[in-house]
């Protein structure tokens, strides 16, 4: 596996801590004393996270420990019971994840959630929809505007594909993919909306590790290429030691942990909630 | 032909469509022309192309949008009716401007209604706007059956549940008397006119879809968690289909009422959004070919079926299960699938020797 060499990480004015190159940068994401309530349950408690903007940091706990509901609060399909969540600064209170993905925020899921009887090009430009400037009666009368941006569109959505390898898969219906390629398809459309922030849902769940390996380098060079931060749930501890500059873990909803890949590692409370407390 | 070669599968599909209804029109107009055709089927032709109208409009809703409407009937009233009070009002005008006006006037005020009908449903996810449609087809058959309209040379009359309400002129005509519907309508409706309102319909429809919009429209059905994620509105691209929709079903009213004399409200009941609906789910759902040759059939079939005559709907029913046993048949499909497939390549291919 080909690990990235660890970062320093640096206190920022707030409770959290970003990668020593994005110090001077404002965070993408900034959340706060976040908490929900499913009825008399917390699901999450006292959930505080600062992301730098370039970073690329990891999101690891048990089954159950409330990684994809924090995914669900930050995109807001829930709204917090408590807690505040900043995204450049601005507090999204009451807002819908539409209104969340307009100011840069996107994410993939858990379950994928493709459009199943579109196209995968299809797919990838309805990630491009709010970047592609015609309006709907040029649509239906087709004017110039229409032919000129679908066909930047078109070129765009390729592109993108071919990040992964996957323009000529273009025209093949997107529940037709392998596996693989569409929870790949699901990161290109992602990124098709043109985020500052990446969430990432299990990326690597049922790949092999050459797949794994693959997918490790393509979001390294996401970040880079498009200079992005990314946040990502995943339970191959490879990846997430592999390329992650920091870490939080979460057991029952809360954090106990955070820090760099090899703090984790040693963190002997991580340990215990991964394998549990050594008894007699 | 070289466009045909270059041209995506949707826009194929689209030109298909034109073709049809361009020999449907040739063939039936051919056959007016010469004579050779029952004064009963002559009679059906421009209600056909109404219904074609129905069946792709509701085509938008329920395959292209994924929601379920069972009022469609009443957004046709509301173009007819409008259609009819529009006519009369320009009785001076040339009969083609009359018709033009009247229907356009008709697909603005059921668009209308359809926006209106979306603001509180639209919100919601779920079946509920085929509750809420079904609700309005009836109540909007309901306001007609008590609604009388009269002109004078003041103007429009309204007046609700009482003709003597309406105040007008001794000289002054009623033109819409509740239950018995609007009466003395001039027949300006032509089967050519109606053709085009059909293309013009399709054409609409089919830009709409393979757009950017229409993209939008089928990823929110396809799956709204993840089209919102991806920073479109719902509410917004499902109110967009919901009022294209219903304004040309106002549309396709507006040409039914100018083409017959008297018109009673209770013409568009739930009867009659079922039977556009059926057209949908037979010719297949979001499949607009399938709509338009599912309505002409449907249309007609009744009426050829009349030596039947008390086992009429029976064997009417039969035809429907048949035709979709058959559709369904993965064999079947899958034979009828190639023989389209080669002959779009042998069109192509005598393209090429040119």
């Amino acid at each position: 596996m080909s690990k990235s060499p660890e970062v320093k990480l640096v206190n920022v004015p707030s409770p959290n801590f970003v990668p020593e190159k994005d110090a001077g940068k404002p965070l993408v994401l900034e959340a706060a004393h976040l908490g929900i309530d499913f009825g008399g349950l917390v699901a999450v408690d006292e959930f505080n996270i600062g992301i730098g903007a370039t970073e690329i940091c990891g999101l690891i706990g048990p089954n159950g420990a409330g990684k994809t509901t924090i995914f669900n609060l930050l995109t807001k399909v829930y709204e917090p019971t408590r807690g505040t969540i900043m995204i450049g600064g601005r507090d999204t209170h009451n807002m819908t994840p539409v209104q969340v993905n307009q100011m840069g925020i996107a994410r993939t899921f858990q379950n994928i959630r493709l459009f199943d009887k579109l196209s995968v090009e299809e797919n990838v430009k309805i990630g491009l929809h709010n970047h592609i400037g015609y309006h709907t009666l040029s649509g239906v009368f087709r004017l110039p505007a229409y032919w000129k941006e679908e066909k930047k569109a078109h070129e765009k959505a390729l592109e993108l594909l071919d990040i992964f390898g996957m323009a000529d898969l273009a025209n093949v219906t997107a529940d037709s993919l392998p596996y693989g390629a569409q929870r790949r398809l699901e990161i290109v459309r992602a990124l098709a909306t043109g985020p500052k922030l990446l969430l990432l849902d299990e990326p690597a769940a049922g790949m092999n590790p050459s797949e794994t390996e693959e997918l490790m380098n393509n979001i390294r060079k996401i970040r880079d290429e498009f200079q992005i931060a990314i946040l990502l749930i995943e339970h191959d501890m490879n990846l997430v030691m592999g390329i992650c500059e920091s870490i939080v873990v979460l057991n029952f909803g809360r954090i106990i942990a955070k820090g760099t890949p090899s703090q984790i590692q040693g963190n002997p409370q991580v340990i215990e909630a991964y394998l549990g407390t050594h008894r007699g | 032909m070289n466009i045909y070669k270059n041209a995506s599968v949707a826009s194929k599909k689209a030109f298909l469509n034109y073709a049809i209804v361009i020999l449907f029109f040739v063939v039936f107009q051919t056959l007016v022309n010469t004579g050779s055709i029952t004064s009963a089927l002559k009679g059906q032709l421009i209600p056909i192309v109404c219904y074609m109208i129905m069946a792709v409009s509701l085509n938008l809703v329920v395959g292209i949008s994924g929601e379920l409407s069972l009022g469609h009937a009443g957004f046709m009233s509301v173009g007819a009716f409008t259609a009819v009070i529009v006519s009369a009002l320009m009785s001076g005008a040339s009969n083609s401007s009359r018709l033009f006006v009247s229907i356009l006037v008709g697909a603005a005020i059921a668009a209308l209604a359809g926006f209106l009908i979306g603001i509180p449903v639209l919100r919601l996810n779920g079946d509920y706007l085929a509750i809420v449609t079904l609700a309005f087809g009836e109540i909007i058959k309901n306001i007609l059956n008590c609604l009388y309209v009269g002109i004078d040379d003041k103007g429009v009359h309204f007046a609700f549940n009482n003709p003597n309400a309406l105040g007008m002129d001794p000289l002054g005509k009623e033109i819409i008397k509740g239950p018995m519907g609007a009466v003395g309508i001039k027949k300006i409706a032509t089967f050519p006119a109606a053709v085009i309102l059909l293309l013009v319909v399709l054409i609409i429809i089919q830009n709409l879809v393979n757009s950017r919009t229409g993209r939008a429209i089928m990823a929110i059905r396809d799956n709204r968690i993840a089209a919102e994620s991806m920073g479109l509105s719902p509410m917004k691209y499902k109110m967009l289909a919901f009022t294209v929709s219903a304004s040309m079903a106002g549309a396709a009213g507006a040409i039914y009422a100018l083409n017959i004399s008297t018109l009673v409200p209770k013409k568009f009941d739930f009867n009659t959004s079922i039977l556009v609906l059926v057209f949908v789910v037979l010719g297949g759902i979001g499949n607009m070919t399938g709509s338009l040759i599912a309505a002409g059939v449907l249309v007609v079939l009744p009426e050829l079926l009349r030596k039947f005559s008390d086992y009429r709907m029976l064997v009417y029913a039969i035809v429907l299960i048949l035709v979709m046993l058959v559709t369904n048949n993965e064999k079947l499909k899958g034979r009828l699938d190639t023989f389209v497939k080669k002959l779009g390549m042998r069109i192509s291919k005598g393209g090429r020797k040119k």
